[in-house]
C-alpha cells in the first residue's frame, strides 16, 4: 500500500542511495543464516566433508529423504497438529467470551479481570514449572485419552497449558477491539430480544473476524514454535510436537550438519508457509497487541 | 468471585448517554435474563479458572514452596519449612547462580542496547517509504516466525567447530557453542538476530500511528531529521516504548530455548531458567531450591508486567 508515495520522494540523491545501499547489505545479512541453512541442506555430506562448505556442487535431495525418515517427521508434525488446532481455536474461543464481558458490560472488576488474563501471559513459564509438572504427574485421565493416563505426557496436559498461557493475550487483544464496536449494536439487538449469547456468537464475532484472523495466524505460529512445555511436560519421544522433537533428534544429527539443516527446514516449512501467505495478518496480530486501531 | 458478574450483572450495562436514556428504556436493559446471567458467568469463569489453576496458582506454589525442604517425593505433611535457608544456600553455595545472574542482566544489556535501538533505527528508516521497503521488511522480520529452538539449529551452521561457516571462512577453529568463554556471545548474537526484526515491527506500527501534523509543525519549525524524532516522535511513542521495555526485560528474562538446544544450559550459558528447570526435571529434584530460583524471576517479571500494565490500563480508560 505505502510503497509508492509522493513522487518527490523517489529521486535517487546520493543520501537516498546510501540509504539503500544500507539497507539492502542488512537484509541480506539477515536472510542469510535461513538461505545457508537451505543451501546447505540440498548438499550431500560427502561433498562437503571433501570439499569444505566454501564449494560449489554435490546437489542433492537425499538429506531431506533421510532426515523425514530418521526422525519419524510424519509422526511428529501429526503431534504438532493435534497438539495446535485444537489449542489455537479453544484459545480464541475462551478468549473471545471474556474479552466479550469485559469489553460489553462494565462492572468493577473489568479491569482486574482483564490485567489477571494479560499478566498470566507475560510470567516466566519456569517460575510455574515446578508445581505444574507436580500437578500434572498427579492429575489422572482415562486411558482412552492418554496412554500414560496421566495429563503429564499427554497431548491434552499440552494443549490445555498452552490455552491457559495464551488466552491473556488474546483477552487483551480482543476486548480492545470490541471496545472499538458501536455500542448501538447491542441496544438494538437487545430491543430484538437477543440473549446475550446470541449478542456475543451473533452480532460480536462476526465482526471481530479481522483481528480473530490475526491472532489465529499468530497463535498458530507460536504454539506451533512452542518449546518449553513440550520439553519438560512430555516423556514419549513419539508424543513429542515436531519444534521439541527436533532436539531429542539432535543425537542422530549431531555430526552431519546437511542433515541437521535438513531438518530445521522441514520443522520451519509450516511457519514459513503460514508468513509467507498470511502475512498481513501475522504482522497486523503482531502490532495488534502494541497498538490500538 | 463466582457470584459477581450475577450481581454486577444488574448494573452491568451502563446507562446510554444520558440525554438519550429514557425510563423505560433503562428499565429494560437491565433486566438481564437468568440464562443470560448464567452465561455471563461461564463466559468468564472457565477461562478464569483455567488460568488460575494454570498460572496463578502455580506461581503462588512456587512462592510457597521456595520457603519448604521440600524434596518433591515425600508426603505434603511432612513439608518443614525453612524461612529463608533455600534464598541464602542459592546465593552462597550454588556456583551457578552467579554466573546465571550475570548472563541474564548481560542478555538483557545486549537486548537493550544493541538489539533494541538497532531495530528502531531500522524502524525508523522503512518509514521512510522507500521504494522495495516491503522487501527490506520482509527480511528483517522473517525470524521472527521461526522459535527460538529452530534458531539454535540454524545458527548451528555457522558455529559449529569442523562444520561451520564461520571458522571455514575465517581459517579458526573456535567451538562456538562449546568454548565456555564465547558461548552467551554467540548464543546472544543468534537471539539478538530474531528480536531486532521483532522491534521493528513494533515501532514501525507505532511510527505509522504518529500525527503527521506533528512532524510537519516540527519540520516548520525549521527541526533537523534527527531532532524531530528524539524530540517529537520519540516521546509521542511513550506506550510504544514501554512495550518494548518489558518485552525486551521479558524476553531477556524468560531465555531459555536457545541455550536448552546447544547444551541444557550448561558451561557457559547457565540462565535461571535453564537453572529451574534442571532442578526439577534433571537428575536432582531440589524442589524448595529450584522455587527459590522461580520466585526470583517471577518477582523481576511481576515489577515489568506492573509497569506495563499500568501503562496499557491507562490508555484503555483514556
Amino acid at each position: 500500500m505505502s510503497v509508492d508515495t509522493p513522487v518527490r520522494r523517489r529521486r535517487l540523491t546520493p543520501l537516498r542511495m546510501l540509504l539503500h545501499g544500507f539497507l539492502i547489505v542488512v537484509s541480506l545479512a539477515w536472510l542469510f543464516p535461513i538461505a545457508w541453512a537451505v543451501l546447505t541442506s540440498l548438499r550431500s555430506y560427502d561433498y562437503t566433508a571433501a570439499n569444505g562448505y566454501v564449494s560449489f556442487g554435490g546437489w542433492t535431495f537425499d538429506n531431506y529423504v533421510t532426515a523425514w525418515r530418521t526422525a519419524e517427521f510424519g509422526q511428529h508434525f501429526l503431534n504438532s497438529v493435534y497438539i495446535t488446532v485444537p489449542a489455537v481455536l479453544l484459545t480464541l474461543f475462551l478468549a473471545s467470551c471474556v474479552a466479550f464481558v469485559i469489553a460489553r458490560f462494565s462492572w468493577k472488576l473489568n479491569l482486574v479481570l482483564l490485567g489477571v488474563f494479560t499478566a498470566a501471559n507475560l510470567l516466566p513459564q519456569q517460575a510455574l514449572l515446578i508445581p505444574l509438572f507436580r500437578l500434572f504427574t498427579e492429575v489422572p485421565l482415562p486411558e482412552f485419552m492418554s496412554d500414560s493416563e496421566l495429563l503429564y505426557d499427554s497431548y491434552w496436559g499440552l494443549i490445555l497449558i498452552n490455552v491457559a498461557f495464551q488466552c491473556g493475550f488474546c483477552v487483551f487483544v480482543l476486548s480492545n477491539y470490541m471496545k472499538a464496536l458501536p455500542r448501538d449494536l447491542y441496544e438494538a439487538a437487545m430491543v430484538d430480544g437477543a440473549s446475550i449469547w446470541r449478542q456475543y456468537w451473533q452480532v460480536t464475532m462476526p465482526l471481530c473476524r479481522p483481528a480473530l484472523a490475526a491472532l489465529a495466524t499468530l497463535e498458530v505460529t507460536w504454539i506451533y514454535n512452542e518449546f518449553f512445555w513440550a520439553t519438560v511436560l512430555m516423556r514419549t519421544g513419539d508424543k513429542f510436537p515436531v519444534t521439541s522433537s527436533l532436539n531429542n533428534l539432535r543425537g542422530e544429527f549431531f555430526t552431519d550438519n546437511n542433515l541437521v539443516s535438513a531438518g530445521s527446514v522441514l520443522v520451519a516449512i509450516p511457519t514459513l508457509v503460514i508468513f509467507f501467505m498470511l502475512q498481513r495478518h501475522f504482522v497486523r496480530g503482531l502490532t495488534l497487541g502494541a497498538s490500538k486501531g | 468471585m463466582s457470584d459477581l458478574p450475577l450481581i454486577q450483572a444488574d448494573r452491568a450495562v451502563p446507562p446510554p448517554a444520558s440525554t438519550t436514556s429514557t425510563g423505560g428504556r433503562r428499565r429494560r436493559l437491565r433486566l438481564l435474563s437468568r440464562t443470560d446471567r448464567v452465561v455471563i458467568t461461564l463466559m468468564v469463569l472457565v477461562p478464569l479458572l483455567l488460568v488460575t489453576g494454570f498460572v496463578w496458582l502455580p506461581a503462588a506454589a512456587t512462592v510457597l514452596l521456595s520457603g519448604t525442604n521440600w524434596d518433591g517425593i515425600g508426603p505434603l505433611n511432612e513439608i518443614e519449612f525453612v524461612g529463608a535457608r533455600n534464598y541464602s544456600d542459592v546465593v552462597n553455595i550454588y556456583p551457578p547462580f552467579v554466573p546465571a545472574i550475570q548472563h541474564n542482566l548481560l542478555w538483557l544489556a545486549a537486548l537493550f542496547v544493541v538489539a533494541t535501538p538497532f531495530g528502531m533505527f531500522l524502524a525508523v528508516l522503512l518509514d521512510k517509504e522507500l521504494r522495495g521497503s516491503r522487501f527490506y521488511q520482509t527480511a528483517l522480520y522473517l525470524p521472527v516466525v521461526l522459535s527460538l529452538a529452530l534458531i539454535g539449529f540454524v545458527w548451528q551452521l555457522l558455529y559449529s567447530r569442523d562444520q561451520g561457516l564461520i571458522n571455514a571462512v575465517f581459517g579458526s577453529s573456535i567451538d562456538w557453542y562449546g568454548d565456555s568463554n564465547v558461548n552467551i556471545w554467540a548464543v546472544m548474537v543468534a537471539s539478538g538476530w530474531r528480536h531486532v526484526g521483532y522491534i521493528m515491527l513494533l515501532y514501525l506500527a507505532g511510527l505509522k500511528g504518529v500525527d503527521p501534523s506533528l512532524r510537519e509543525a516540527a519540520a516548520v519549525d525549521g527541526a533537523s531529521e534527527s531532532r524531530t524524532f528524539f524530540r517529537v516522535v520519540f516521546p509521542v511513542m511513550r506506550p510504544i516504548n514501554i512495550i518494548v521495555l518489558v518485552v525486551t526485560v521479558i524476553e531477556s528474562l524468560r531465555a531459555f530455548d536457545l541455550v536448552w538446544v546447544v547444551n541444557k544450559g550448561r558451561n557457559g550459558l547457565e540462565l535461571i531458567s535453564a537453572l529451574v528447570t534442571q532442578n526439577v526435571v534433571g537428575e536432582a529434584s531440589r524442589i524448595g531450591f529450584g522455587s527459590a530460583l522461580a520466585t526470583i524471576m517471577l518477582v523481576v517479571s511481576l515489577v515489568f508486567i506492573t509497569i506495563y500494565l499500568a501503562t496499557v490500563m491507562r490508555e484503555n480508560r483514556e
